[in-house]
């Protein structure tokens, strides 16, 4: 097994620890008259993208950004809940950058870049210094100083947090950057707007086609660089929680230009969110991970029990994660505690109308707390009802928005009734294929965030999105980009009257047309909850090699028919979201058949990729390090043909173990 | 597993585009669950409307979980509809009853303009922000995040400030269309903390003069806009953005 040539991961030489700074002491540099009229686009204002925008515009560079979403600030990283991780310390824990590279890089299940995981862990505590200047309001204690707390997979207290709402505070930390650059005129802000190609010229990426959301005007835009921050696409399974626009169109248009497509079966299905009710669901949310923090997970040990959680008696519950997994307990990473849940649901033990639950209990954490609150008032006789309403009250202050959350949405109390859970599709860890510098194999296109794959391998630890994102935008892509901008200082503008242009504006035209003229009989909405379907029971928490292959055979089906029987209501020339949907749900089926083949093509477990023909006798992931230690980045030829480059993963500074957390 | 049996009747504002006048329609619908959010209930009315051949209803959403700030539907007569603290994404249909007819409109303002249908363009609230709603500091020029505590209980109530989701809620609940617990609300935040300190009376002046310029109201301490916002945003802001206006007017620099 040898990487293929086409793979050239640009790692600098030297030793593990020495890579990024002497990376930064050398790269070239684009001096400031230079960068003036050298053009950047960012596509995606989450947090890599905004980060991203906002750094290179204070740099001096020509920066476009665009969404498509009604404002910058509503990317769906500000939905994100637990925390941020960094390697700050300051709980004395002995915490290290090592300790939480290595982390990152045993959760990954060793599938993951080891020089870009140690560039994350690097730049980690920057971040935090960061926001904090930038005004985010992050938790702190009486002293004055920044609170911090444990999320799954590890064992020091290193994520940083601002109650349930950590995701929204970063990204307006970073939106506020964005929008000062806005105000100075040095950033061109295109809300509403979809990227929908990606223009080459000579090999190069020059820019993009963009949609205007609101008149439906197709749009060209040159740069010398474009900047793909366009998050996830955990949204080919249907029902996500990820938000309803959050989709892979930019993704795969650049794919489809060249871009490799690293892992895209390495997808992350999350412990805790809240089952589905019923066949009218449109999303799933997530339960904060930190709630684990807390929380006991357990099932009934009765199988098929119908009593209500507080009904059974403590002696016949099975605190399953904790009886399995003794060191981590409810804190293992997702993958394991996702598995651990299926299994016993699976095996009759699930709770709730569907069986397809398990609880996460708060009732210890209120007794614990609470006989803490009186334990600090000196209180020595207080009756049990009184000690559980102090210990509610703490829970509050740390998870009050979840709590109101979960009974918003299930008409439950949770201070209560134990909380009903279930595991959903929440990230996805496979991405574009991107190099040290987070270039794509295409020139001049960069992929930054849960957009590419480089940083958690088969498996994301808790509170590291945000990490990476923002790691990305402020710190890695500023210095990063130079290494190729450096040549780019004699380009000068590039018109959008180039051939190229007029032509791929012409493809991306013929196919909006295509789409509304088909006029069948079936919405894009039905097409894409047929997909989910597929993908969710062939290709979800378990695979193996029948359902894949019957996976494709379905997917391709579905192609066709879509592209003969989609009803697309509305004009072209108009505010139009069918249309826009149609065009996200058609990349959908096409990425769904590769992640198919993908995970058919690995024929081991790993981290969130569990296929059932390879496991231990104990149901835990076997990897195959002798045959699958490789990244596996695809490259697209034709409909229905893609080529597989593989990239060897080298670990010269971890020693590679079985993943356990017993 | 819930396949609902409520009916209702929707009261829905349909408007072309910006230009064109818009007027209400009629439309029943059966089958709604009482375990539906408010924005799948519209769902089933678009998969209704797109088997009729009728052009489905536009309206903003995104994240569904309260957060994003996108949803805006104007229902029954409240921004968001009846129940405290919520956006129309987490707003059940047990909050309804069998039969009703309900009303949803877009935020009506002369700053948000109509869009299509329900959806209205929120621009003035990015432009408000880029005026002055951040404080100046490049990427790489930080110091260590724990050199400069700040009191737990400023922290918290600059949190509780910056929870703000920017959805336009309080415009549409103000009979002035005022914006002033939007702004106040980042004025507050950065107020609040050390970092905010150093352009805190440019940024009150700067901001206040954008929100004038965008065509939103004034405040007549009505508080319509805390009582209606999703996220519960204190009327307190507004006081303390007085103060820092007034302070900063007082020793205005700008021209």
């Amino acid at each position: 097994m040898a990487t293929s040539s086409r793979l050239d991961a640009r790692i600098p030489q030297g030793s593990l620890e020495d890579k990024w700074e002497k990376y930064k002491s050398s790269v070239p540099l684009v001096n400031p008259a230079n960068k003036r009229n050298i053009e950047v686009i960012v596509v995606g204002t989450g947090l890599a993208g905004a980060s991203a925008a906002a750094t290179l515009a204070e740099m001096g560079y020509k920066v476009k950004a665009f969404c498509f979403q009604d404002s910058p600030r509503r990317a769906h990283s500000i939905a994100a809940q637990g925390g941020i991780n960094a390697a700050k310390n300051y709980q004395n824990d002995g915490d290290s950058v090592h300790r939480l590279f290595y982390d990152t890089i045993k959760g990954g299940d060793y599938r993951s870049r080891e020089a870009n995981v140690h560039r994350l862990a690097e730049v980690s505590g920057n971040i935090i210094d960061q926001c904090v200047a930038q005004g985010v309001p992050f938790a702190r204690e009486y002293g004055g100083l920044l609170s911090n707390r444990s999320f799954g997979g590890v064992q020091v207290q290193r994520t940083f947090y601002a109650a349930g709402q950590t995701g929204q505070q970063l990204l307006l930390g970073a939106y506020s950057g964005l929008q000062r650059q806005v105000g100075m005129g040095t950033i061109t802000m295109y809300n509403r707007h979809e990227m929908l190609d990606v223009v080459k010229i000579d090999g190069k990426c020059r820019g993009i086609i963009a949609r205007n959301l609101v008149t439906g005007e197709l749009e060209r835009h040159s740069a010398h660089a474009v900047l793909l921050c366009t998050g996830g696409y955990g949204n080919v399974f249907y029902l996500s929680t990820n938000a309803m626009g959050s989709n892979v169109t930019a993704a795969w248009k650049a794919h489809k230009r060249g871009a490799f497509f690293a892992n895209p079966c390495f997808t992350q299905i999350h412990p805790t969110c809240i089952p589905v009710s019923g066949e009218h669901q449109s999303k799933l949310t997530l339960m904060s991970e930190s709630l684990r923090n807390d929380g006991r997970i357990w099932v009934p040990k009765k199988q098929n029990d119908t009593r209500a959680g507080n009904e059974i008696p403590e002696e016949e519950r099975d605190y399953y994660l904790e009886r399995r997994y003794p060191a981590f307990g409810n804190l293992v990473p997702r993958d394991i505690a996702s598995r651990a849940a299926k299994e016993r649901c699976d095996a009759g033990y699930g709770v709730g109308s569907s069986k397809l639950a398990v609880f996460l209990d708060f009732s210890a954490a209120f007794h614990r707390y609470g006989q803490g609150e009186a334990n600090k008032n000196n209180i020595t006789n207080a009756p049990e009802s009184q000690i559980l309403e102090w210990g509610k009250a703490v829970v509050k202050e740390k998870y009050g928005n979840l709590f109101d959350m979960y009974k918003q949405i299930t008409g439950e109390d949770p201070y209560e009734v134990p909380m009903r859970i279930y595991p959903a599709v929440h990230y996805t860890m496979g991405g574009l294929w991107v190099d040290y510098n987070l270039m794509t194999t295409v020139p001049g296109l960069y992929s930054l965030g849960e957009a590419n794959f480089s940083d958690h391998g088969a498996n994301r630890l808790g509170a590291s999105a945000l990490m990476q994102g923002l790691a990305d935008g402020y710190f890695v892509i500023p210095i990063t980009v130079g290494a190729y901008l450096a040549g780019e200082i004699r380009t000068g503008h590039i018109s959008t009257d180039h051939e190229a242009f007029v032509q791929t504006e012409k493809e991306v035209s013929d196919r909006i047309q295509k789409l509304i003229t088909i006029q069948g009989k079936t919405s894009p909405e039905v097409f894409h909850r047929r997909l989910g379907k597929i993908m969710w029971d062939k290709c979800g928490m378990a695979r193996n090699e029948k359902g894949l292959k019957e996976a494709i055979v379905e997917i391709r089906a579905l192609r066709e028919e879509f592209w003969k029987d989609v009803k697309v209501m509305g004009k072209i020339g108009d505010f139009n979201p069918e249309l826009d949907k149609a065009n996200r749900v058609a990349d959908f089926i096409e990425l769904g058949e590769l992640m198919c083949i993908d995970a058919l093509t690995r024929d081991e477990s790993c981290g969130g990729h569990f296929r059932e023909e390879f496991q231990t006798e104990e149901g835990e992931a076997l990897r195959d390090d002798e045959n699958f230690m490789f990244v596996s980045a695809w490259e697209h030829i034709a409909t229905e043909k893609w080529e597989l480059h593989k990239e060897d993963l080298v670990y010269d500074n971890i020693k590679i173990a079985q993943r356990s957390y017993k | 597993m819930s396949a609902g049996n409520m009916r209702l009747t929707l009261k829905v504002w349909r408007q072309s585009n910006t230009d064109t006048k818009g007027g209400f329609e009629n439309y029943n619908l059966d089958g709604v669950s009482p375990d539906m959010s408010f924005l799948e209930m519209f769902d089933i009315l678009n998969e209704q409307l797109i088997e009729e051949n009728k052009e489905p209803v536009a309206f903003d959403h995104d994240c569904r979980e309260g957060i994003c700030g996108s949803c805006s539907m104007f229902i029954n007569g409240q921004p968001h509809g009846p129940l405290k603290g919520v956006t129309t994404c987490q707003l059940h249909m047990r909050s309804f009853q069998d039969g009703d007819t309900i009303t949803v409109e877009p935020w009506r303002a002369g700053a948000f303009p109509v869009i299509k249908d329900l959806v209205v363009d929120r621009d003035g609230f990015d432009r408000i922000i880029s005026a002055g709603g951040f404080v100046s500091v490049n990427t790489g020029n930080a110091q260590d995040a724990n050199s400069l505590p700040i009191p737990k209980e400023n922290a918290d109530e600059a949190f509780s400030a910056a929870a703000c989701i920017a959805c336009g809620a309080c415009v549409a609940a103000c009979k002035n269309a005022s914006a002033m617990l939007f702004v106040s609300a980042k004025i507050s935040q950065l107020a609040l903390l050390p970092q905010g300190q150093a352009e805190r009376s440019i940024r009150a002046e700067k901001m206040v003069a954008q929100m004038d310029a965008e065509g939103f109201g004034n405040c007549t301490n009505t508080h319509a806009c805390s009582a209606e916002c999703p996220k519960e945003i204190s009327f307190e802001n507004i006081a303390r953005m007085n103060r820092e206006y007034i302070g900063a007017k007082s020793s205005s620099k700008v021209l």
